[in-house]
């Protein structure tokens, strides 16, 4: 008789069908001065997928986060070590312009931050600096088609040219999304977007990042768990500075691999 | 494991575990009382299971009642999530094995206004033997949370039908025999059919043990004997 039991290999589970990489991490080091606070971490994220990174605070996910568009390089004492490669692109090559690195990889805030200018000015800031649009038509085309992209222009097409601080806290972080999608960045990046917003305002940016990642690579640093669990095809687990556990976002809300993991994403961390 | 850092999650989850194996203790003793009614044509008794039926019914509602709170109220992840869901379908199978018991009952009811049929009897008595112990055997492995228990009863489960088969072509013989035997021995058949269908949901909840413990589904490829090819 057969005793041992014919064990399935969940397709939805187990296997890795994502699309192509297009940000990769190479053995990453990070160092404030002499304290390390990122161990030897390699990740893939995914084209037109979001990629959640999750784990308790000072584990290194949003240090993590910065290093991909060199955020990091503002912070004095801050040394970064291994490979970042966006598209196969080391992003810490000494030639590569970190401006223009930028308008690759788009960033937005746990806080909303819109510049003290028009809802207009502030989605055409971006294009008008990096010379995007040859005309005024087209910088307006562009504005309204990111608004739209951001599914804001419903609620601000007849106000555009008022202040863009006068928004509520979800519209405005609608409105620095749509910003940074003016430049036609491929990476998205997101450091815990919606822990300042209400849950409709949350559902609708989770909503817009269902949309958005039909596009490009978004990145989302979060401390809530369902909201990682929601959003993302693809979820890495951090744990003090290292990277614990990556995989299927489905795998590792069901069936994670690492204790670790299992007792941070179930409430157990001792 | 450690233990959740918010103790009353902790606790709704325990007391979820603690209240189906009550039900599969209750629903044990259901399945052990049919077996001697029908055995030792005791009414008395058949009639008790079919009135205490009831409770697990309500069991089974207090156990999903919890789980969907827990839910709901709680997000349980990864291992939570599989305990909790294990525990409804767990009372799930629970309840439809106390229904069947409970139709043990009632057939012997009918039964017992023939005539015995006594070396019948003795199939049924070990068939029956034989299935309670693998329910039993399951349900330790549920709440101790064993794996290679589980395992055990999943890969066992070809016995109970072999005696199910040899059943069936026992009660054929009796009715040609004697068809004044026909009304006992169709129910009789369903008796037996019963039993063999509480043994495939100890198998059942065999599998979600191990999805439980391991987060793994089972490809069910158990060797099967089939009354249809005898």
């Amino acid at each position: 008789m057969n005793i041992s039991p014919q064990i399935t290999i969940d397709r939805e589970l187990g296997a890795d069908d994502d699309g192509p990489v297009k940000l990769s991490a190479k053995g990453v080091n990070v160092f404030y001065g002499e304290k390390q606070a990122l161990f030897d971490v390699s990740l893939d994220m995914s084209e037109k997928a979001v990629t959640a990174l999750i784990g308790p605070s000072g584990c290194g996910k949003s240090t993590f986060l910065r290093c991909i568009n060199r955020m990091n390089d503002t912070i004095a004492g801050c040394k970064v070590q291994g490979r970042i490669e966006l598209d196969g692109e080391d992003v810490n090559d000494k030639s590569l312009d970190p401006v223009l690195l930028r308008a690759r990889v788009g960033m937005v805030f746990q806080k909303p931050n819109p510049f003290p200018k028009s809802i207009f000015e502030n989605v055409a800031y971006g294009p008008r600096i990096h010379g995007v649009a040859k005309d005024k038509a087209e910088l307006e085309h562009i504005v309204e088609k990111s608004l739209k992209r951001a599914s804001l222009w419903n609620e601000v097409s007849d106000r555009l040219h008022q202040p863009g601080t006068g928004l509520s806290g979800g519209q405005q972080q609608r409105l620095v999304i749509a910003r940074a999608i003016a430049v036609n960045p491929e990476v998205i990046l997101m450091d815990e977007p919606c822990s300042a917003l209400d849950p409709i305002a949350t559902a609708k940016i989770e909503e817009l990042m269902d949309e958005l990642r039909q596009e490009y690579c978004i990145v989302i640093v979060t401390h809530s768990m369902a909201q990682a669990a929601r959003v993302s095809q693809k979820t890495a687990f951090f744990h003090m500075g290292k990277l614990v556990e990556s995989g299927p976002t489905q795998a590792i809300f069901t069936n994670p691999r690492e204790s670790r993991t299992q007792d941070y994403i179930t409430g157990r961390f001792g | 494991m450690n233990e959740h850092i918010v103790k009353s999650f902790e606790d709704e989850l325990n007391s979820l575990t603690a209240e189906c194996a009550r039900m599969g203790g209750l629903t044990e003793a259901q399945v052990g009382d049919a077996v001697t009614a029908v055995v030792k044509r005791n009414q008395d008794l058949a009639a008790s299971v079919v009135g205490r039926d009831d409770k697990l019914d309500e069991a089974e509602r207090d156990i999903e009642r919890r789980a969907i709170k827990l839910i709901a109220l709680r997000q349980p992840m990864a291992n939570d999530l599989r305990r909790t869901m294990a525990a409804m379908k767990v009372a799930n199978n629970l309840e439809r094995v106390g229904d069947l018991a409970k139709n043990i009952a009632k057939r012997t009811l009918v039964i017992i206004e023939s005539e015995p049929l006594t070396p019948l009897t003795r199939s049924i008595d070990r068939m029956g033997k034989l299935v309670l112990t693998r329910l039993t055997s399951v349900l330790d492995a549920y709440t101790r949370s064993d794996l290679d228990r589980a395992l055990a009863v999943w890969s066992q489960d070809d016995e109970v039908d072999e005696h199910y088969n040899s059943l069936f072509r026992e009660l054929l013989t009796y009715m040609m025999g004697d068809p004044r035997t026909i009304t006992a021995c169709a129910h009789m058949l369903f008796v037996a059919k019963n039993l063999e269908r509480i043994g495939d949901h100890a198998t059942n909840i065999a599998e979600i043990v191990h999805y439980e413990i391991t987060g793994e589904e089972m490809v069910s490829a158990r060797p099967k004997t089939d009354a249809l090819q005898v």
